[in-house]
């Protein structure tokens, strides 16, 4: 067991390097002064993030990845909420059918979700838009919402909806003061995910937008040109930035619900 | 106690499919009473006392409360409140939130709505934690907290489902002096449902003991202990001697009866009993029977052979074989003249009261 | 007491009571339902349809026929396209598997009070960017890139290598890195189930460390292991960015040739029965290693 534990942190290290590393090097080589991105460093600079502020086109598919990713979230977390409350509420016959089917894309590899999306659209004649791109990726958003919707639900206790009720409290007023507020953070917590993940998803995105990029599309278009590398590293240190500042939040709020759902678990003492 | 009637149940029924949770029940429950309905679990006691509070609707029958029919009036409509058995704190709302919840909808005045919560709380010496979030509160907090939410409302009639079983057995036995000194201060009607005889023994002005969904016996503490009317009643509230006994005469009111050990013996008959076939049984309580040591003697006594001994520190469980009895008889000695050092196998004589024979039916 | 599993306002009778609570309950998922039965099924049946097909330039003609499959599984490219994404995805999911096991072990026996701490510090890296990720490891492993000059620098090599790049291990290194926290989370979730006294009970027994681990810990985390070696492998199987930016020639995988048959080579019933095909050899695949995995930990008890 001694020999384990000394081996082990040792491993945890290596491996966290191994994690972060590459991630790191985004921000590092968006401050470098060079074209290149090689070591050693030619200085520092801010002038890759100036030149994405000029940058009308990029700017559009920022605008489009917010448009996506806010109608992704909400929709998806629509679609989560019945869907969560219907498995943790309810028994019915054709729940495992049914929660198996919408839990699918996690299952599948994503292009062919992508191309089978494309298919239909194409085959019923519809206009490739940021319309499909966001009806696609609803459908591969939902599982994660359900995730993180299922875990919050089920610490609901439906006791408190009806100690609300014998309070005096009606169905309506029991729903917007008790029920909403105690499943607000798993709420919360999905369309951040959600929106975390419409804002990296990239398959989907390039299968079935039309003229108009997301953020993903248009850095896609950008790798191929080297000299333009810099300026996406910047944009995507930006990014990298933004996804972290969200999860933290989702993360804030998944523990607040977690500590509600503690509560009813220990009764004693 | 029971001055007036306060809940009137009549022949009340809830099936689920066709399987009876509760069947054709009826029940008075006086004002100001501490009642208890006892049972074990399945027997239909939270579901008798979830049609009283209206979560759920009686397939049959029906409820008056103050006289007031409320069969199919909804929770938030009846002047009864509940503490649910994992308290149901609401965990987004600190404790004065909790408690101030019912207070809302009445739309009282600021300051009169803090003075019931000051009043509320400090029936339940919770005065100085009413900023505290429910996340941090222990399991006792949490209950006084439920309590307070409910009887701040002043309810007529206030329910408690199963309200100690979180609780460790010290605050258990601490919770049940205060709920009973709570009730007694407020006046009002508790129900409480437990499936803990002491429990229920401790605390309650009357016990309704159900099975399978009908009320076996509805009687004060002492009566359901000591005259349980039937096999089912005397076991589930304690050990219990049972012995067959045949019967020599039948009257009104009472049995004469012949029984191997404790000879001839006359025994009031509980209402509705009626003899089979010439035998009845009868049953004793442990704790009726008595070890008599050298010297002492007694107006009536058997003897046996201590045949088992479990030590329980205040007292010892013994089991005496006696000639012409199949099962050994139980008896309860406290631990004050050596009864933890009998050896087995040991003579011993017993003194009884047939007086404390009582007649069960099956 | 089932008090709580009880409705509000229940009717009448059970029959009536569990058909509104059934009711109640597809009521509320079928919009959800709905959406992906429409968007996740009827794709993918249409998929399956069109691989039966034949298109010719912009027509499509609708009889049966198996041409399709006879091309994507008779074809020595695609042959070698699907072996190669199984290949690929197979040892990623391995090496991730066995990776990252160590990492749930440690966060779920030694995290102490910060598991979620931990959980939160591996799981960031896979929530960035992941185009940045594929892109990151391109310039680490370029010819000019951070490894080779790095290497230079040390005085390890003189000429920078070229084997780093455009291969089947660039796409390899690049996935273990994209997959790591969706094979850790599993594995963590069904540690953190293991009942903590069953293992003090085999070393009671008399179970050494590595009898515990073999006899308690792995059986009991199987599970995990199945989900987080799945998790990975199905979807690593149709990637499309990792080998387009940092495989090459040699590492191209079928989601190249799937995407190609619907863009430039427009034979969608190609694209569609490479598709299905794919999807019907990792189904095949997934329901093998989980009966290998199950029978293997079988033979250790």
């Amino acid at each position: 067991m001694s020999g384990r534990l000394r081996l082990l942190p040792v491993f945890v290290a290596a491996y966290l390097l191994f994690l972060y590393a590459p991630i790191l090097l985004i921000p590092i080589f968006s401050f470098n002064n060079a074209a290149s991105t090689t070591f050693p460093l030619a200085g520092f600079t801010w002038k890759w993030y100036v030149t994405l502020a000029g940058n009308t086109v990029m700017l559009d598919a920022a605008r489009n990845s917010l448009i996506v990713g806010v109608s992704v979230s909400i929709l998806a977390t629509l679609f989560g909420i019945c869907a969560a409350r219907a498995i943790t509420r309810y028994d019915f016959r054709g729940k495992r059918l049914t929660s198996g089917l919408i839990m699918a894309p996690l299952f599948l590899p994503e292009i062919i979700v992508a191309i089978s999306l494309l298919m239909i659209v194409l085959a019923m004649g519809a206009e490739l838009s940021l319309l499909t791109v966001i009806l696609g990726q609803t459908v591969f958003c939902i599982p994660y919402s359900m995730a993180v919707l299922v875990s919050g639900f089920e610490g609901f206790d439906r006791s408190l909806e009806e100690a609300s009720q014998d309070l005096g409290e009606t169905a309506f007023g029991t729903f917007r003061r008790v029920t909403l507020p105690v499943v607000a953070p798993a709420i919360l917590s999905s369309l951040l995910v959600a929106f975390t993940i419409s804002l990296d998803e990239f398959i989907l995105a390039f299968f079935l937008t039309g003229t108009q990029q997301t953020l993903p599309v248009y850095i896609w278009g950008q790798l191929r040109f080297a000299a333009k590398l810099p300026s996406v590293l910047a944009l995507g240190s930006l990014m990298l930035l933004a996804s972290v500042f969200l999860l933290t939040l989702a993360e804030i709020f998944r523990r607040r619900a977690e500590n509600r759902k503690i509560l009813q678990e220990v009764p004693h003492g | 106690m029971a001055d007036r009637s306060m809940i009137s149940i009549h022949g009340i029924s809830k099936y689920y499919g066709p399987y009876p949770a509760v069947s054709s029940l009826s029940l008075e429950i006086g004002g100001g009473e501490f009642f208890s309905l006892l049972g074990p679990s399945g027997c239909g006691k939270t579901t008798l006392l979830r049609m009283i509070a209206g979560f759920v609707e009686p397939t049959d029958g029906s409820i008056r409360i103050d006289g007031q029919d409320v069969t199919g009036t909804p929770p938030n409509r009846r002047p009864t409140n509940m503490v649910f058995q994992n308290y149901a704190i609401f965990p987004h709302l600190n404790v004065e939130e909790n408690v101030g919840y019912g207070l809302k909808r009445l739309r009282l005045d600021k300051t009169e709505e803090k003075r019931r919560i000051g009043e509320a709380l400090e029936q339940v010496r919770l005065s100085t934690l009413g900023s505290r979030k429910a996340h941090e509160l222990s399991g006792g907090q949490r209950q006084r907290v439920a309590l307070a939410r409910a009887l701040v409302m002043r309810p007529k009639v206030l329910l408690l489902d199963e309200p100690l079983s979180a609780l460790d057995k010290k605050l258990r036995e601490q919770m049940q002096v205060e709920l009973r000194s709570l009730q007694q201060a407020v006046g009002i009607t508790f129900i409480l449902v437990t499936h803990d005889q002491y429990e229920a023994l401790a605390m309650s002005d009357r016990i309704a003991v159900m099975f399978a969904g009908k009320l076996a016996q509805v009687a004060t503490p002492k009566e359901i202990y000591q005259r349980p009317v039937n096999r089912q009643v005397a076991d589930f509230l304690g050990g219990m001697n049972f012995l067959s006994a045949t019967v020599t005469g039948d009257t009104n009111g009472k049995v004469a009866a012949r029984t191997d050990i404790f000879g001839d013996v006359v025994l009031e008959k509980p209402p509705g009993f009626t003899v089979v076939e010439g035998k009845v049984t009868l049953g004793m309580r442990p704790e009726r029977l008595r070890l008599l040591w050298e010297g002492e003697t007694a107006a009536k006594e058997i003897r046996g052979t201590v045949s088992n001994r479990h030590y329980f520190g205040e007292t010892t469980h013994l089991s005496i074989a006696v000639d012409g009895l199949s099962a050994p008889l139980s008896i309860i000695e406290t631990n004050n003249y050596g009864a933890d050092d009998l050896p087995i196998g040991a003579g011993v004589r017993l003194a009884y009261d047939p007086d404390a024979l009582v007649l069960l039916a099956e | 007491m089932t008090a709580a599993a009880e409705p509000s306002f229940p009717p009448a009778t059970a029959r009536q009571w569990r058909r509104s609570e059934e009711a109640r309950g597809l009521a509320l998922i079928s919009p959800t339902f709905l959406y992906a039965l429409a968007l996740l099924f009827l794709p993918v049946l249409i998929v399956f349809l069109y691989s039966f097909w034949t298109q010719d330039y912009l027509t499509i003609d609708r009889t049966f026929t198996l041409k399709n499959y006879r091309q994507a599984l008779g074809e020595p490219i695609y042959q070698d396209l699907l072996a190669r994404s199984l290949y690929i995805s197979l040892t990623v999911s391995v090496i991730t598997v066995v990776l990252s096991y160590p990492i749930a072990w440690f966060i779920s026996f030694h995290g102490g009070l910060n598991k979620n701490f931990w959980l939160f510090v591996i799981t960031i890296p896979c929530w960035t960017s992941y185009l940045l990720r594929v892109m990151s490891w391109k310039v680490i492993l370029g010819y000019q890139g951070v490894m080779n000059t790095g290497l230079m620098k040390l005085g390890i090599i003189e000429q920078p290598l070229t084997s780093l790049l455009y291969n089947a291990n660039a796409v390899i290194i690049t996935l273990v890195h994209s997959w790591a926290a969706f094979a850790i989370l599993p594995i963590f979730i069904s540690l953190e189930k293991i009942d903590r006294s069953l293992i003090e009970a085999a070393a009671d027994l008399g179970d050494g460390p590595i009898r515990r681990f073999f006899r308690i810990v792995l059986p009991l985390s199987m599970p995990g292991v199945i989900s987080a070696f799945l998790i990975v492998m199905i979807p690593t199987v149709g990637d499309y960015v990792t080998p387009q930016l940092v495989g090459g020639k040699e590492g191209v995988m079928i989601a190249s040739a799937i995407q190609a048959s619907f863009g430039k080579a427009a034979n969608w019933p190609l694209g569609a029965a490479l598709s299905v095909t794919t999807m019907v050899i990792v189904t095949l695949l997934a329901g093998a290693i989980v009966l290998g995995l199950r029978l293997i930990v079988r033979g250790i008890r």
